[in-house]
């Protein structure tokens, strides 16, 4: 293991980060938060609680995954098409580095990126709206899990990409849509049989319900069956980037 | 003693049919300064890319000091630096981080003082906290020369080093690629510039079309630069020649009517009286005669010509 070149990648990565803390922290913390107070606080108190819970606290797991998914997603496709869209991947390219060691330091940097928004929208949150969390473990699991998978998504679309249009038209017309839908706002009950069983399609639904049950032990779909697909999806993705490795796709002429 | 780059038999075909490299065998000698010569889209980069790992051969080997580019990558890169042809740097990084992140990729510790050396010995050290968009383009290319040189290569490959460089630069980077070489650096460099080949390498070889058209030691392209040729026009046409002119090096046109002798322009004495006189023995006339003296540009034209 090259561990002095996944040390250098993800130093890399972070120090981009903290180079712009405005747009790479300050602003998703804050639009997230505009969620709390909009919904937790000012319309929140209007709506009914959904088993037991405030709407507003109902919403904060959700919120949570959504900001850690296009943070991770944007995160990990910046990091890996910057330097193939300015040429200096050629440097990665030509280091004795594996592919392995490349994924650890980008995705790596990109999760944990992710993972201190995620604390830090966590701790705001706290101000707003009555948080409670019954399994700890478990919520770190979920976020862990998610900002790992999704940061691997970014990278995947990071290289696919061909120009700057499609690495961010990408995440907004597929991510998005999938966490809107995927119960952030609302519980699946509400939801007429057909498309409750639509949206037992969408890998989101799964993250959000695991991660939720993790806050009040309220969930969706069992959270067991919420792991397994979280880890399925991280799997799958580990799958596709070691095809795109394999082949050189779009990385290597 | 054994190469430390062998090539052989290496193709590149880039999708959906263009062969960029056709079957190049060439062998690189440990500790040498070798200058690869070519028109604009030989293939150079491509050979060079392919060395490195930014470019998938189609087909062929590459070994580097014995290990294989592919199943053995990590051992081969490790001993290599490459200077890209293209100016790409990230902007916002300084000077200082960007070398020292290309030592930290080619798996080696942090080495403030080796670091240092190289910033001094390409005269950055003053700009270590700069950052890289604030460079001018030569200093960003020492940058680049200077993130090679982070991780102590063996081998440097620089690609076209000197394009858009001025002649202060220029005159650095030759002192610097000695400097490499005496320490037992091995250095591979592309050029336009014949001259530049001339003045620094051991041995040029020289790319076209994808094919390795030659790659001579520069000591023996120069003596054949230093060679000339004495062109005798005939009235009459000869079928041969002479056996009593066997002693020279002449040779006779396709059509007999021209005859050229080969001679050592800078040999003491050059045989052209003797030859003269000799001539007028076996009864031979000319109307014109002239010489001609071939470069190492005409060679290289000549050659590339002949491939097309
Ligand atoms: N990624 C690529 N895809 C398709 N064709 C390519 C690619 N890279 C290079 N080529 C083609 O391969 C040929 C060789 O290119 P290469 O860059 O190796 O030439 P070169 O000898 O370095 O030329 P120059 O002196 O201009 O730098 C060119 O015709 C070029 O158009
Ligand atoms: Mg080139």
């Amino acid at each position: 293991m090259n561990f002095e070149a996944i040390k250098a990648i993800y130093r890399f990565e972070m120090a981009r980060t903290f180079r712009t803390p405005l747009q790479s922290i300050i602003s998703p913390v804050i639009s997230t938060s505009l969620y709390f107070i909009v919904f937790g606080a000012a319309i929140g108190s209007r709506i009914t609680e959904i088993e037991g819970v405030s709407y507003g606290a109902f919403i904060v797991p959700g919120l949570i995954m959504l900001m850690i998914l296009t943070q991770s997603v944007s995160n990990g496709s910046f990091g890996i098409f910057f330097p193939k869209f300015l040429g200096t991947i050629y440097e990665l390219l030509s280091a004795p580095v594996s592919y392995l060691e490349i994924i650890i330091g980008y995705v790596g940097a990109a999760a944990t990126k992710s993972l201190i928004l995620g604390v830090l929208v966590l701790a705001t949150a706290g101000f707003f709206v009555p948080l409670r969390v019954d399994h700890p473990v478990w919520m770190l699991l979920f976020l862990v899990l998610t900002a790992v998978t999704f940061s691997l998504v970014g990278f995947i679309i990071g290289i696919l990409a061909k120009g700057m249009e499609q690495l961010q038209t990408v995440p907004l017309l597929i991510i998005t849509p999938l966490t809107f839908l995927g119960g952030t706002f609302y519980s699946l009950s509400v939801l007429p049989p057909f498309w409750h069983a639509v949206s037992l399609f969408n890998p989101v639904v799964y993250l959000i319900s695991g991660f939720r049950w993790s806050f009040y032990g309220i969930a969706d779909v069992n959270v067991a069956v919420s792991l397994g697909m979280t880890i399925a999806f991280l799997l799958a993705c580990l799958v596709i980037v070691a095809w795109i490795f394999r082949t050189g796709y779009r990385l290597k002429a | 003693m054994q190469p430390i780059i062998s090539i052989s038999g290496l193709s590149k075909t880039y999708s959906p049919d263009f062969v960029a490299l056709r079957h190049l065998d060439l062998e690189i000698r440990r500790g040498e300064i070798l200058a690869l010569l070519g028109p604009n889209g030989a293939g150079k980069t491509t050979l060079i890319s392919i060395v490195c790992g930014i470019v998938n051969p189609s087909s062929g080997t590459v070994t580097v000091d014995g290990h294989d580019i592919i199943s053995d990558y990590r051992a081969a890169r490790s001993m290599i630096g490459l200077v890209p042809q293209e100016l790409t740097t990230d902007a916002f990084e300084t000077v200082w981080a960007t070398v020292s992140h290309s030592r930290g990729l080619f798996g080696l510790r942090p080495n403030p003082a080796h670091i240092e050396k190289v910033l001094r010995d390409l005269t950055l050290w003053d700009k270590r906290d700069s950052k890289i968009m604030q460079l001018s383009g030569g200093m960003k290319r020492r940058v680049m020369i200077a993130k090679a040189l982070s991780h102590e290569p063996q081998i440097l490959f620089l690609d076209e080093p000197t394009a858009g460089v001025d002649v202060e630069l220029r005159k650095d980077m030759w002192a610097m690629v000695r400097r490499l070489r005496s320490s037992g650096v091995t250095i591979i460099l592309t050029t336009h510039y014949i001259a530049e080949a001339e003045e620094m390498a051991d041995r040029i070889g020289v790319i076209h079309k994808g094919e390795l058209v030659l790659v001579e030691e520069k000591a023996e392209l120069m003596r054949k630069l230093g060679s000339k040729q004495l062109i005798l026009e005939l009235p009459d046409r000869l079928d041969a020649i002479p056996a009593d002119l066997a002693a020279y090096q002449l040779s006779l046109s396709g059509d007999g009517t021209a005859m050229t002798y080969t001679y050592d322009a800078q040999g003491e004495r050059t045989g052209i009286s003797a030859l003269l006189q000799d001539l007028a023995r076996s009864g031979i006339q000319f109307k014109d005669l002239q010489t001609t003296q071939s470069s190492l540009e005409e060679i290289f034209v000549d050659l590339v010509r002949d491939g097309q």
